[in-house]
């Protein structure tokens, strides 16, 4: 595998302005002439679908979703950073790009990180255009705020439907090219698997859902806008059908896979009620401003919180963390959590007998500034916590929990955003390339922007007037071959015939994933949860029990072949965790701490992008290795004591 | 809790459907109403039955993907909710419930209580953006615009595209949701230069479509579970005869 990042020579700030001139561009009449393949419709996938078109390629853009505007990017609530600096309080492209270098605890790439701050401040601008309701001061300029403890206010935010606003935004732009027929949308459709030919990424098979029919579709690239991976944790804030099936089958056709094992569990969810929960909402973080986190301090204190006396509670946050306490990072947060609640003290439901949840008690900041300030500044939170669980929040201290978010891994790209294996691009969440081990909030929403409208569109008229080779119809054998893989393994699922649900399999893999692979890891619980991985996919493949048949719609075999997917993935992210004997940013390995218990970073043997090459059924991945070179900042260690 | 579930089983578009009567036994009250049909589901597979087919995505209402009526409201009892924020704790043990699908011409069934929802992306297609390109957008700045013409735009376009206005109403029009789309950019400085265009289109293509017309029954706007306003409508009407008037294309 030939990892070339492709990274323009020249100063940080010039790169992305030499590489626009250095690219070959394609003539405009011959665009049309080009098929370009995007898969998925969230903020990357649908504003490159649409500038594609734009520009005059012919776009079959997909969906599993029945409308491109339901992708899961709609669900972001918080906001989307930009270095407009209109609050005058300092920003600048080279402190968004240093934030989140650091933020990333430097294990991203320069270059493609300062060309997201780069274009940041044109995101909004385009999504005023397109009439994003962005939130205004009463003098009409945009309002801004600072948001996940940046120390400048450089996010704007639509209420708190940042995402849905910003995809509607790009949904429209998709629509207005559906229109003119320079794309064409394909709803409720999965792509399964990834077509190659001479090495090239030419096509893909895909499965309607409606009919469960498969077809073939040939383009001159494809482009992956597929999302993340949470769901390998069976309960995560991702919507239900996010899934790693796109890219993973990338992955077992050559694509590398990088940093698998980087996830972002966010500390503020809703906990768990029960074992038939299906999903963990989300609870805006800046509740942590004014919420004091604590437990009790006695093991398994089944007490009221209100009968818990001062003395017997533990605000652990405040005690281990005296500067920043209750704001430290998401990652301090999480793994906290998670401590307490090993310990025995964790409070709430208990779920298959234990108690995952500590409490977040407003009590002293409504005595402090009165309830009606608290309910002003997140009566909408209170209130969607109330629906939920029953519980009223001004008189009962929430309860939180972490739960997987984001996952910053994913394939392999250079600095044009496409994979090892020509042709391929990825892009958004799906691609490993700007947020190193930790993303910044606000930041998800910006990147798959900045990719979609600003950085593909250019970038892949380079790869059509330099690499590209001649045209592919789906006649081509490679087409057959793939189809018949893809009807095979479909064939496969449907005739096991054993007892188990597929739900049940993949609440099982999350249980393992989230024990050992989740906010804290060891080298002994990795080893086990790769034999345990491997038994229960084992075990999948002889005693999966699936109803119905290929033909028509068929929601147990849809979510049969994702969690086929996720039972390897999930293997290939413990090999990586395990790999990485460090500490860094979300990735926190027990082996590697500070005397006090922080994450230490070994940047002498580990400042390297792992990206894993596939070898075949039971075989275990290679790795290999793309050092970080840092020119512009100096690395550092982070401290919250 | 203990409940009884009829609900509307459809193999395919052609086959008739009929509804089908489940028990949901040890159901708890803190289940949300959609994790109580995985239950449901998941014991039907556990016995080899195919298990019944729901549209769903996100499970925090906002993808707008959840589309059921339950005991003939669309979303349940619950205003300003979608179904999967509808929690097992607003029923009483021994419930019956009714479950069934959006019901209108232009929204098909496609299985169970999945429907085709294609025909609203075909009333956006038709006109409901601003036509702008990638690119060479003036500064986000350069427009002021009012916090309150902000916030109205805003109020508009916090709809999710559910359908639960055109499963509300007695014609089954989709007013709401092409008048919601339709207010977003009437009240924004950028949304005027096709303002007249955009309201014709729109409303021609919902014609095309087979919904309904608005009569004012508002059953749209108790339904809706971004709580959208019909004076949006009222706006949209206006719109529509100036277009009219004034011939636009």
């Amino acid at each position: 595998m030939q990892l070339e990042s492709n990274i323009p020579s020249g100063p940080l700030e010039d790169k992305w302005e030499k590489h626009r001139f250095d690219m070959k561009l394609v003539n405009p009449a011959n665009k049309r002439k080009y098929t370009v393949i995007v898969v998925g419709s969230g903020l990357a996938g649908a504003s490159a679908s649409a500038s594609l078109g734009e520009l005059g390629y012919d776009v079959r853009c997909f969906c599993f979703q029945d409308s491109p505007r339901r992708a899961h990017s709609i669900a972001a609530q918080g906001g989307i950073n930009a270095t407009k600096n209109y609050p005058n309080d300092g920003d600048s492209v080279f402190r968004l790009f240093y934030d989140t270098i650091k933020g990333g605890d430097f294990r991203s790439r320069e270059a493609n990180v300062y060309r997201l701050s780069q274009v940041s401040a044109n995101i909004i601008d385009q999504c005023v255009a397109q009439g994003v309701p962005f939130a205004r001061e009463y003098g009409g300029h945009l309002a801004n705020r600072s948001f996940g403890g940046a120390q400048v206010s450089r996010t704007f935010y639509a209420r708190g439907q940042t995402g849905q606003q910003l995809l509607l935004g790009a949904y429209g732009a998709l629509s207005r090219q559906i229109h003119a027929g320079k794309v064409k949308m394909y709803t409720r459709t999965e792509m399964l698997d990834l077509v190659l030919v001479d090495g090239h990424a030419r096509g893909i098979v895909v499965r309607d859902l409606v009919t469960g029919k498969i077809s073939s579709h040939a383009a001159d690239a494809v482009v992956l806008a597929t999302g993340g991976y949470c769901n390998v944790f069976y309960l995560s804030t991702n919507a239900m059908g996010c899934n790693v099936s796109a890219a993973f089958r990338a992955y077992k056709r050559g694509a590398g896979f990088a940093n698998p094992c980087y996830v972002q569990i966010h500390p503020t969810c809703i906990p768990v009620s029960g074992g038939y929960q299906s999903k963990l909402t989300l609870m805006s973080e800046s509740l942590r401003n004014d919420g004091r986190v604590w437990v009790p301090l006695k093991k398994g204190d089944t007490r009221r919180p209100s009968e818990i006396p001062e003395s017997e509670r533990d605000y652990y946050l405040e005690r281990r963390y005296p500067a920043f306490g209750n704001l430290v990072p998401r990652d301090v947060a999480s793994r906290n959590a998670k401590y307490v609640c090993d310990e025995g003290r964790g409070v709430g439901h208990e779920v298959n007998g234990e108690r995952r949840a500590v409490y977040l008690d407003f009590r002293d900041a409504i005595n402090r500034v009165g309830e009606k300030a608290i309910r002003d500044r997140y009566g909408n939170l209170f209130h969607m916590y109330q629906k939920i669980t029953g519980d009223n929040p001004y008189q009962v201290p929430m309860r939180i929990y972490p739960a997987p978010h984001y996952t910053m891994g994913g394939l392999w790209v250079d600095y044009n955003l496409m994979s090892n294996v020509p042709g391929l691009h990825v892009i958004g969440e799906a691609n490993f390339s700007d947020h190193g081990a930790n993303r910044l909030g606000a930041s998800a929403l910006m990147q798959g922007l900045a990719d979609g409208y600003f950085v593909l569109p250019y970038t892949i008229g380079n790869y059509f007037a330099t690499k590209h080779k001649g045209k592919v119809t789906t006649d081509h054998p490679a087409f057959k071959e793939v189809e018949e893989s893809v009807n095979g393994k479909l064939k496969k699922l449907m005739d096991i015939g054993g007892d188990r649900t597929v739900d049940s399999f993949h609440r099982a893999l999350g249980q393992i994933m989230l024990d050992k692979c989740g906010v804290s890891r060891t080298a002994e619980g990795l080893k086990t949860a790769l034999e345990e991985v491997a038994a229960l996919r084992e075990e999948f493949w002889e005693n999966l029990k699936l109803p119905g048949g290929l033909s028509g719609m068929n929601v147990s075999l849809e979510k049969a072949g994702r969690v086929a997917d996720f039972l390897e993935h999930a293997e290939l992210m413990c090999h990586d965790a395990l790999d990485r004997s460090e500490s860094c940013g979300c990735h926190f390995r027990e082996e590697s701490q500070t005397e006090e218990g922080e994450a230490k970073r070994d940047d002498e043997n580990f400042s390297f992008v792992s990206t894993w090459e596939y070898q075949g059924a039971g075989e275990e991945p290679v790795l290999h290795k793309e050092p970080l070179e840092f020119e512009n900042v100096k690395l550092t260690t982070r401290s919250y004591k | 809790m203990n409940l009884t579930l009829n609900v509307w089983r459809q193999k395919g578009p052609d086959d008739p459907g009929r509804m089908v009567t489940y028990s949901a036994n040890n159901i708890s009250p803190d289940m949300s109403f959609l994790e109580m049909l995985d239950v449901v589901n998941e014991q039907l597979e556990e016995k080899g039955e195919e298990p019944i087919a729901f549209d769903h995505d996100c499970r925090e209402g906002i993808c707008g993907m959840c589309s059921m009526m339950i005991n003939g409201v669309p979303h349940g009892p619950d205003r300003g909710i979608t179904t999967c924020q509808v929690h097992m704790r607003r029923f009483n043990d021994g419930d019956t419930l009714w479950i069934e699908p959006w019901r209108a011409t232009a929204f098909p069934v496609i299985k169970d209580l999945v429907v085709q929802r294609g025909a609203f992306d075909r009333i956006i297609q038709a006109g409901g953006y601003i036509s702008v390109k990638t690119g060479g957008a003036p500064d986000g700045n350069a427009i002021p615009i009012t916090k309150t013409q902000a916030d109205k735009s805003m109020d508009a376009a916090a709809c999710i595209g559910c359908g639960a206005c055109v499963a509300a109403c007695p014609n089954a029009s989709a007013m709401l949701f092409v008048a919601a789309k339709a207010s977003q950019f009437a009240h924004l400085p950028q949304g005027q230069p096709e303002r007249y265009r955009r309201a014709k289109r729109m409303v021609d293509q919902m014609d095309e479509e087979g919904f309904g017309n608005c009569t004012n029954h508002y059953e749209c706007e108790a339904a809706c579970p971004k709580e959208i306003s019909v004076e949006n409508i009222t706006l949209l009407n206006r719109d529509y005869i100036r277009a009219n008037l004034t011939g636009v294309e």
